[in-house]
This record gives C-alpha cells, sequence and structure tokens, in this order.
C-alpha cells in the first residue's frame, strides 16, 4: 500500500476533521458539564411513566432554581440547575417524593464555579507536559524527527477529539480530560509500535528509498495494529452496551479516539515523519 | 549406558508437558482461592459503593487568616464527626493551603452525612441585648436524651469549669428573661430562666426528632470548627446507584474480557491460549497488587482495568507477529521464539512507557474517580510488561518442546 504517495488525501481528511471541528467550537462551542460551569446536578430514579416535562414544570412550580434542564433516561431523571446547597437539594427532594411516586435521589453533585476554571487550567497543563515529556522520552530513545511527528499527529487527534465532541455536543466533564489522556497514551503506544519497525528497518536499510521503507514498516506492523484495536475495542463495546450510563460518554470519547488515534499513527504520524525528514535533508 | 538422542528429547517433552500441567494447574488453584480474599480486600470507591467527595473552602474572616494550623484542627474536628458516623475508613486531607477534602465511601445516606459535616458548629448563649454569655468551647460533653415521656428529643449539655462559672452567672443574671441558644447564628431555642443553674447543667430542647437531637450532640462534642466552610464541590451518591454500577460493569468488563480471550484463541492458535492464561495470572496480579496496595477500584477504574487487558493482549500480540515473521524467514521454531522476543522487548518497553507517562500525568492531574482510574492503568501496564516478558516466554518455550507444528502457531 502506498501510504506515504497518499499523503496529501490524509492531510486533506483530517484537516477537514480539524477544520469542521474548530468551526463547530466557534459557531456552539462545547457542552459543559457543571465541573467546569459550576452549577448542580441531580440524579432521580422515578417511575418511568413520568415524562421529563413534568417534573421541570414541578421544579419550577418550587421556586428553588434559577434555571433547569430535565433529562429522561428510562426511569432514571438528570436535573441540570444553577449550584444548590444543601438545603435546597433537601427541598427539592422532598419536593418531587411528595408530587411524584417512588422517587429516590441516586446522586448528587454540586460544583463552584471556581473549581471549574482550575480543572480547565489544570487540564491543558496536564495535556501540554504529557505531551512535552513525550517528545523528550521519543527525541531520546529514537530521534528528534520522529518525536516531532509522534506529538503533533497526537496534538491533532485531540483536536479531532475535541471538535467531535463539539460538533456532537456531547457533555465535557472532568472525565472528559481523563479520557483525552488516555487517548494520548493509546494513540502514542500504536505510534511507537510502528515507528520502532521504521527504526529497526533504517538500521538493516540497503538502498531503500524512505516513503517505501516507511510504507513496508506499515504493512508489517499492520496485523498489530488491527489486532490490537480490535482487543482494546472489545472491552470499550461491552462497557458501552452493559456498563451504565455513568461512564457512557467517557467510553464513547474513547472509542472515538482510539479509532482515529490508530488511523493517524498510519495515516499521519508516519507521513509527517517523511515530510520533516524531507525538509531537514532539503 | 548413554541415551539416545530420541530419548533425550522425549524426556525434554515429558519434562515440559509436566511443567505445563503443572503450571496450568497452579493457575487454576492461584485464581480460584485468591478470588474471594481479593474480592473482599479491594477497596470501592464511592461511586461503586455509594459515598460523599467534598471539598470545603474555608471562609477568611477579617482579620484572621486561615494558616496551617487552623486546617488542622479542623481536620481534627472533622474526624471527629466523620467517626461518629461510622464510615469505616475516612479520608480526610488539605488541599492547597484553605481546602480540605472529604472522602468517605460506604455512607448509606451521603446528603444527610454532608449536613452533619458542613457545619460550624458555633454554639453560643445570648442575652436578650445580644451579648455574647457563654459558648460552645467550654463544654464538656453533649448528649442525646429523649424525654421519660419518649415524645420530644433534646440534648443535654455539660459545661467545664469555666463554663459552669460563666453560665451561672448568666443564668443568675438573666432570671425572668429568655436567653437565646444559637447555633451557627441561628437561634435554635430561646427558654425563660426560672432560676439561676450553679451546676453547669443545660439543656436545649427545641422541636427535635431523636436523629436531629444526635446530630446536634455529635457536633456539639467534636466542638466548633475554628473557621468557617463552603462547600465548593459535592459529589454524592446513594448505595444503590453504587451497588448498580459495581454490577454493570463487572458484567460488561467479563463480557469484554471473555471477547478478548476468544479472539485470541481463534486467531492465534496456541499462542492465543498461551496468552489466555497469561491474561488469567495477570488479572490475578493486577486485582491483587490493588488490595494489597489498598488501591481503591473506582467506576473509571474497572475500565482502566478492562482496556489494560487490551494492553496486556497488544504485547503477546507484538510479540507473536514477531514470532510469525521469524518463522517465515524459515528458523527453528526455538529461534523464533527467541528472536521474536529479543526484537518485541525493546518495541513493548519503549511503547508502554510512552502510555506510562501519560498514566502519570494523569495521576498527578486527577482526583478521586479520575486518579483511581490511573492507577490502575498505571499498574495495569507494569504487570502486563512483566507477564508478557517472562510468563508467555516460558510458556511459549515449554510448548515448542512439545510441538514443532507451525500451524498451531498460525503460520
Amino acid at each position: 500500500m502506498q501510504f506515504i504517495e497518499r499523503r496529501k488525501w490524509f492531510y486533506i481528511f483530517s484537516s477537514i476533521l480539524i477544520v469542521a471541528g474548530i468551526v463547530s467550537l466557534f459557531m456552539q462551542g462545547l457542552n459543559w458539564s457543571i465541573d467546569f460551569t459550576g452549577g448542580s446536578l441531580l440524579r432521580y430514579k422515578m417511575d418511568s411513566s413520568i415524562s421529563a416535562d413534568q417534573v421541570r414544570n414541578a421544579v419550577n412550580e418550587f421556586n428553588l432554581v434559577k434555571e433547569v434542564s430535565v433529562q429522561k433516561s428510562g426511569d432514571e431523571f438528570y436535573l441540570r440547575t444553577n449550584e444548590l446547597d444543601q438545603e435546597q437539594t433537601a427541598k427539592m427532594t422532598a419536593g418531587l417524593k411528595e408530587k411524584f411516586t417512588n422517587v429516590t435521589l441516586e446522586s448528587a453533585e454540586s460544583v463552584g464555579a471556581t473549581i471549574g476554571s482550575e480543572i480547565a487550567r489544570n487540564a491543558l497543563i496536564a495535556i501540554g507536559i504529557a505531551l512535552v515529556l513525550m517528545l523528550l522520552y521519543i527525541t531520546f530513545r529514537f530521534e528528534f524527527a520522529f518525536g516531532l511527528a509522534a506529538v503533533l499527529s497526537l496534538a491533532q487527534v485531540v483536536l479531532v477529539v475535541v471538535g467531535l465532541f463539539s460538533i456532537f455536543q456531547w457533555e465535557v466533564s472532568s472525565y472528559f480530560v481523563a479520557a483525552i489522556l488516555t487517548i494520548i497514551g493509546y494513540s502514542i503506544n500504536d505510534t511507537i509500535v510502528i515507528f520502532d519497525r521504521v527504526r529497526e528497518n533504517l538500521r538493516t536499510r540497503k538502498k531503500e528509498e524512505l516513503h517505501t521503507l516507511l510504507n513496508r514498516s506499515i504493512m508489517q506492523t499492520m496485523n498489530r495494529s488491527v489486532n490490537t484495536v480490535l482487543t482494546v475495542l472489545m472491552p470499550l463495546v461491552t462497557l458501552l452496551l452493559f456498563g451504565g450510563s455513568t461512564i457512557k460518554v467517557f467510553v464513547i470519547a474513547l472509542l472515538v479516539g482510539f479509532i482515529y488515534g490508530m488511523y493517524s499513527s498510519i495515516c499521519v504520524a508516519c507521513p509527517l515523519f517523511y515530510d520533516i525528514k524531507q525538509r531537514s535533508a532539503s | 549406558m548413554t541415551r539416545t538422542r530420541r530419548e533425550d528429547k522425549l524426556l525434554q517433552k515429558n519434562t515440559s508437558i509436566a511443567i505445563i500441567g503443572a503450571i496450568i494447574v497452579a493457575l487454576a488453584f492461584l485464581a480460584y482461592f485468591t478470588y474471594q480474599p481479593i474480592m473482599n480486600n479491594i477497596k470501592l470507591g464511592l461511586d461503586l459503593q455509594g459515598g460523599l467527595h467534598v471539598v470545603l473552602q474555608a471562609q477568611e474572616k477579617e482579620g484572621k487568616k486561615v494558616s496551617a494550623d487552623t486546617i488542622q484542627k479542623s481536620i481534627g474536628v472533622l474526624e471527629e464527626r466523620v467517626n461518629s458516623l461510622g464510615v469505616s475508613e475516612p479520608s480526610i486531607y488539605p488541599q492547597g493551603n484553605d481546602r480540605i477534602v472529604i472522602e468517605l465511601a460506604g455512607v448509606d445516606d451521603p446528603e444527610a452525612a454532608v449536613d452533619i459535616i458542613k457545619n460550624t458548629a458555633q454554639l453560643e448563649f445570648w442575652d436578650e441585648t445580644g451579648k455574647v454569655l457563654v459558648t460552645g468551647e467550654n463544654l464538656k460533653d453533649a448528649q442525646a436524651q429523649l424525654s421519660s415521656s419518649g415524645g420530644e428529643a433534646m440534648v443535654n449539655l455539660e459545661f467545664d469549669k469555666t463554663g459552669a462559672k460563666l453560665f451561672a452567672e448568666a443564668t443568675a443574671a438573666n432570671v425572668g428573661k429568655p436567653i437565646a441558644i444559637v447555633l451557627d447564628g441561628k437561634t435554635i431555642s430561646a427558654p425563660t430562666v426560672n432560676e439561676p443553674i450553679p451546676n453547669g447543667q443545660a439543656q436545649i430542647s427545641g422541636n427535635f426528632t431523636a436523629k436531629e437531637a444526635q446530630d446536634l450532640a455529635v457536633l456539639l462534642r467534636s466542638g466548633a470548627l475554628p473557621v468557617s466552610f463552603s462547600i465548593m464541590e459535592k459529589r454524592t451518591v446513594g448505595p444503590s446507584l453504587g451497588s448498580d454500577s459495581l454490577d454493570f460493569s463487572i458484567k460488561a468488563g467479563l463480557m469484554g474480557l471473555l471477547a478478548i480471550l476468544l479472539f485470541m484463541l481463534g486467531y492465534y492458535r496456541l499462542p492465543g491460549l498461551v496468552a489466555d492464561f497469561s491474561m488469567v495470572l495477570y488479572s490475578v496480579l493486577v486485582l491483587g497488587i490493588m488490595a494489597l496496595l489498598g488501591v481503591v477500584l473506582t467506576l473509571p477504574g474497572i475500565a482502566a482495568f478492562v482496556l489494560s487487558i487490551g494492553m496486556a493482549v497488544d504485547a503477546n500480540i507484538i510479540i507473536y507477529e514477531h514470532i510469525k515473521e521469524e518463522l517465515r524467514l524459515g528458523k527453528t521454531l526455538k529461534a523464533a521464539i527467541e528472536s521474536g522476543f529479543v526484537r518485541a522487548f525493546w518495541t513493548i518497553f519503549d511503547a508502554n512507557l510512552t502510555t506510562l507517562i501519560a498514566a502519570m500525568v494523569l495521576i498527578w492531574f486527577g482526583t478521586g474517580s479520575i486518579k483511581g482510574f490511573a492507577v490502575t492503568l498505571s499498574i495495569g501496564i507494569v504487570a502486563s510488561m512483566l507477564v508478557a516478558l517472562t510468563f508467555t516466554r516460558y510458556m511459549l518455550v515449554w510448548f515448542a518442546d512439545i510441538t514443532k507444528n507451525n500451524k498451531l502457531y498460525g503460520v
């Protein structure tokens, strides 16, 4: 397969994803969870015959909150509101119990607005540190061109995943940050395995052109790439289907990120390495 | 008597069969006998058994700076309150200069627990003009009591020496007038003084339920926090949601694991079987280490565990792909296994180390559930390398003694 020769198309594909994501980020931004915006999230279990509208109307009657959105999934109701204190939470629960049947408060989260901006800042710092450390390690073990290609590829994986979360308005919570770092960890793993093969082939290289050597290395590791992504996706799919709603978004982020990360290891990182090498040679 | 080469080989083959047989039996025993102890000892996070995570922010008052000492004292008071809740392993620690994090798992009613924690519990007795006569600082004891008729609950207070003296003076000066009992700025009752009380005994009776009286007594016994706190962040999970999450994710995890095992067996045949054995060892190892180190298993932690199984399988896949290549080059099975491992070692090492970097950064960055995720992932990465480079390797070599059929290796 002529991966390197077709790199223009891969770059275009990634660029389209990135641009679409950036446009969406400007148009509709991200669907921040209360982890970032501050606020409260109450999760109730009630009779599934009750509708989200009924709950919203009831909550508005209580006059406890400035704003509320109600999301229903089966017998679970998610109430997102401005930040509530203990007393308001208790009143809300008591009010709902009076109005509806079989009401239990399953979980309650309240986050102050200041903590949200701290999480966002720490997340960016964490991602930055991870990328720099990886660049250093790969430069130390391989060479700078490998490190640069790997880290650039990783950065665009992060951009694309963030963009997809904006496009589909999936909720961005602090779990999302964990997901991004995990995606970075797994994608770098894929990239390193391919680069390791490139390094090995470079050592025994005779008169082979760099692009054919890269294509050959990709094909030699293709079995591993496909099988590994399959074995990681299997448990993710079962987690998505049976793992309950709490970590659903987390699992979606991982699924999307791993697949695109694997694609990028082959179709972005390797071509980038080629271009960096060509440029530094000329 | 000299043995022929053929006999030698046969002996070697039999030894290998014996070793592999012994290992499989040992593995089965290990998995069977460690299952219960691990399950009993592994600590579940609050998202898997219900509980609370609260971050308290000290409220600075004018002229009163919040010092490390204030925070330490507050932690002491909070510990006492939490202990009265009967939580087995509370975790209370400072964060930054003016915050305290409280994590309690296994609380039946986490919202009620937060109610108790958040109070400053500053008890004051005021006269009519609002002058403070005596405060909770001078309390020796506080006990809840049901009145003899059984209906009303109250809290009996006992002052220390200074408190008793102050209280005696206060009651003497206010005969016929009310004294307000004020908790955190809120009047809970304002009884009228009938006669001076010299013995340092007082009683608070409001419209308490038995539970409310209990809670108040706990608050007063553990004393007031030296400074007021506001709740910056609060997450509570009820016990039923926790156990639901646990059931769901274990089920999902097992199915994912089963899918991987079947895939490995189907695709890689004999080495796939070896990989499956190493997965069992790997699982016991990771969960065992977590139980030993007291690492908390959280919901994302279960996801991390399942993911790290994928990672462990990956190490095997890398090795097998190398072995297959060496076999295709025409090497003998044993030589292929040896050189396959040598080549795979640095691949696995470099790949896993970069992943470990991401996990380490996550440990540093994350709190609560996310930290649990990162710790589990890190343990998984290290364990998977160990298992793949030792156990898998020797199993393959022993299997190679038994059969030289390349087809069993998928070539």
